[in-house]
């Protein structure tokens, strides 16, 4: 048996060029236990065409539908929207902060994929690395050849919701940071001075919204924390380093 | 002598695949894509990097192309692939029996198996139904749908391909003599329109291939047919598991990141641009994903989701041939200027690719073969790295 539908009002971000951003109101039915993506994409399929946002996977593995959903950093494919909204209420969807907005809920990758590819975050990784929780004893012999894609899926939900990156467009983010950490100062000496900056590592302020949320289970804010220990351990050990 | 112009209509996989053959060929490449990069049905597909032996049976034709081009894909594009190989394991003896033409098949496609133990393959993956007969290793892998579009993306636009996504072809535009010479278009950020001219124009907008060509009043027997996913909140596998059977409903789990995806199912619709997720097929996925690994049975559901595949040529679901075609409007319809590619399968994108460049390039009297085969792709990343195209 179907549950009963829900009506709602998405309230979605509009802008298109020389236009001032707006919000425009689409009112439609929904069922509680779609995703938020799914409405959005109804409104692009039968209500208006021009609507612009980014989207590819649908199950959270290209975290290409990132948004602010009623003030929340989401991924919109995953989640749910009984979680978010009730039965007559408003939804409010918006593009991701501290990103370029190219239209309506699309924004501009650019510069934080370029930040990701300099501190070389690796796509995919050995499984050993993978930090997975509790794998079988069973795996580790046969499987220490296996490789797979790395957690972060280059959303962008942590650099939106984070409140240095609000203050300083040069920060290179929560993401970027953790994808520093799992790649790790040892395998890569020269991230040191990529992160140890103004505008790396020291511009985090613990406020751990990055964590709060991540969607994929990377642990941002962790990971931060541990690279600051990782830099100022091989600080130290360059201070005995003969020249 | 100035470049030849190619419009591509459609950034899934075989726009960007052939976007970047195009552009290695010497070609103006301008792609035309009404969303971002995979907006229909690649970025949805499940991510099976196919090594045939779902279709060696049945279908060697894409058997053979699948184990060809998951070879080259490895290669090429290592950056989007969990390479970890897969198993095909059987639980009842019409499995068993399967099997005999299944290792008939993998030989004749020179896919290699290897048949293992059930114990061995539970060393292998300890959350495979326990009450497995037998198993067999096959090159299976998973791949990132939208970073391998990216990849090729990426590439083609270091080679000059031009991207122009958010812009949507609102129709073909015919000369006096009725071939195409290009197309009419609207910016979605501008809501400008403008019209672009090209030597050739490529649809490949695969499930929706037949809707673009319905505006010059041709047909392409291409028939949308959807299939429903559901992803897993947990990576209980680290290898594709398959149903050793006939391809069927719900009989391939993979991983994915910190997931596994159970997929898929078969059906028919009316209309392309929304297709919900029927609630019947994600309860089949349950099901028949917790026969291959009972966990999923109690397992949290992350995400319910659909792709509609492209196929081609007559037959009903599961019979119809998954390999692809190039079809050249001016042999089908008189209409010289457009060709649609559709069918397939991501695995074979750059084949499709080829050979979509091929006539293309036999058609504009060029002689310059293909390099894909070789070609290492740029990191993904570097599509987005590099400038946008100017509004209209």
């Amino acid at each position: 048996m179907s549950p009963a539908k829900w009506n709602i009002t998405l309230k979605i971000h509009r802008q298109k060029q020389g236009e001032t951003p707006h919000f425009e109101d689409f009112a439609m039915e929904v069922d509680p236990d779609e995703y938020v993506l799914d409405a959005v994409e109804r409104v692009w399929a039968f209500m208006d065409r021009t609507l612009c946002y980014r989207h590819a996977c649908h199950h959270s593995t290209c975290g290409a539908c990132g948004m602010r959903v009623n003030n929340v950093e989401k991924l919109t494919c995953i989640t749910l929207i009984r979680d978010v909204t009730r039965d007559g209420a408003t939804l409010k969807v918006e593009p991701l902060r501290n990103f370029p907005v190219v239209s309506d809920l699309a924004v501009d990758m650019g510069t934080f994929y370029s930040r990701m590819e300099t501190v070389d975050a690796r796509a995919v990784l050995p499984i050993p690395e993978a930090e997975v929780e509790h794998p079988p004893a069973e795996w580790e012999a046969a499987d220490a050849q296996i490789i797979r894609l790395s957690d972060c899926i280059e959303c962008g939900l942590c650099i939106s919701a984070c409140p240095a990156a609000a203050t300083s467009t040069e920060y290179l983010g929560p993401a970027v940071l953790a994808g520093a950490q799992a790649n790790g100062l040892k395998r890569n000496p020269e991230l040191l001075e990529i992160v140890d900056s103004e505008d790396g590592l020291w511009r985090c302020h613990s406020a751990f919204e990055c964590t709060v949320v991540c969607p994929s289970f990377v642990d941002p804010a962790r990971r931060i924390m541990d690279l600051r220990r990782q830099v100022v351990g091989e600080r130290f050990k360059r201070l005995f380093r003969k020249p | 002598m100035s470049k030849p112009h190619a419009i591509i209509i459609g950034a899934g996989f075989t726009g960007t695949a052939t976007a970047h053959d195009l552009a290695l060929r010497g070609f103006d490449v301008t792609v035309i894509e009404r969303g971002d990069i995979c907006h229909g049905t690649s970025g949805r597909t499940h991510g099976l990097l196919h090594s045939g032996g779902r279709y060696a049976v049945k279908d060697q034709e894409s058997a053979v192309e699948c184990i060809t081009e998951n070879t080259i894909l490895r290669k090429i594009v290592p950056q989007v692939i969990e390479p970890n190989g897969g198993l095909f394991i059987a639980l009842d003896e019409s499995d068993l029996h399967y099997g005999e033409s299944f290792i008939e098949s993998c030989e004749t496609c020179n896919i290699p198996i290897e048949e293992i133990k059930p114990e061995q393959a539970l060393r292998l993956e300890p959350n495979i139904n326990p009450k497995l007969l037998t198993a067999f290793l096959i090159p299976d892998g998973t791949f990132d749908p939208l970073r391998l579009a990216l990849a090729f993306a990426a590439t083609a636009r270091k080679n000059g391909a031009k991207f122009r996504t958010y812009t949507e072809v609102k129709k073909l535009i015919a000369n006096g003599k009725g071939n195409i010479t290009g197309v009419n278009l609207i910016d979605l950020r501008s809501g400008k329109s403008a019209e672009l001219y090209a030597d050739i124009v490529v649809n490949a907008t695969g499930a929706w291939a037949g809707e673009i060509v319905e505006t010059v009043g041709v047909k392409v027997p291409v028939k949308p047919t959807p299939g429903v996913m559901v992803a897993f909140e947990q990576r209980f596998v680290q290898r594709t598991v398959n149903r050793l059977n006939k391809p069927g409903d719900g009989d391939i789990v993979l991983p994915q990141r910190r997931m596994v995806v159970v997929g898929t199912t078969s059906f028919e619709i009316d209309s392309l641009d929304y297709v919900p997720v029927i609630e019947e097929h994600v309860k089949l996925m349950i099901e028949r994903g917790a026969q291959l690994i009972p966990a999923i049975a109690s397992a949290k559901v992350r995400g319910k989701y659909m792709a509609t595949r492209p196929l081609i040529g007559g037959g009903e679901g599961r019979s119809v041939a998954r390999t692809f075609k190039c079809y050249d409007h001016k042999e089908m319809h008189n209409l010289d200027g457009l060709v649609t590619i559709t069918g397939g399968k991501a695995t074979t994108l750059r084949a499709m690719a080829e050979t979509t460049a091929d006539i293309v390039c036999a058609k504009l009297g060029i002689d310059e073969p293909c390099t894909t085969r070789e070609t290492p792709l740029l990191s993904y990343r570097q599509y987005y790295m590099q400038p946008n195209e100017d509004l209209l």
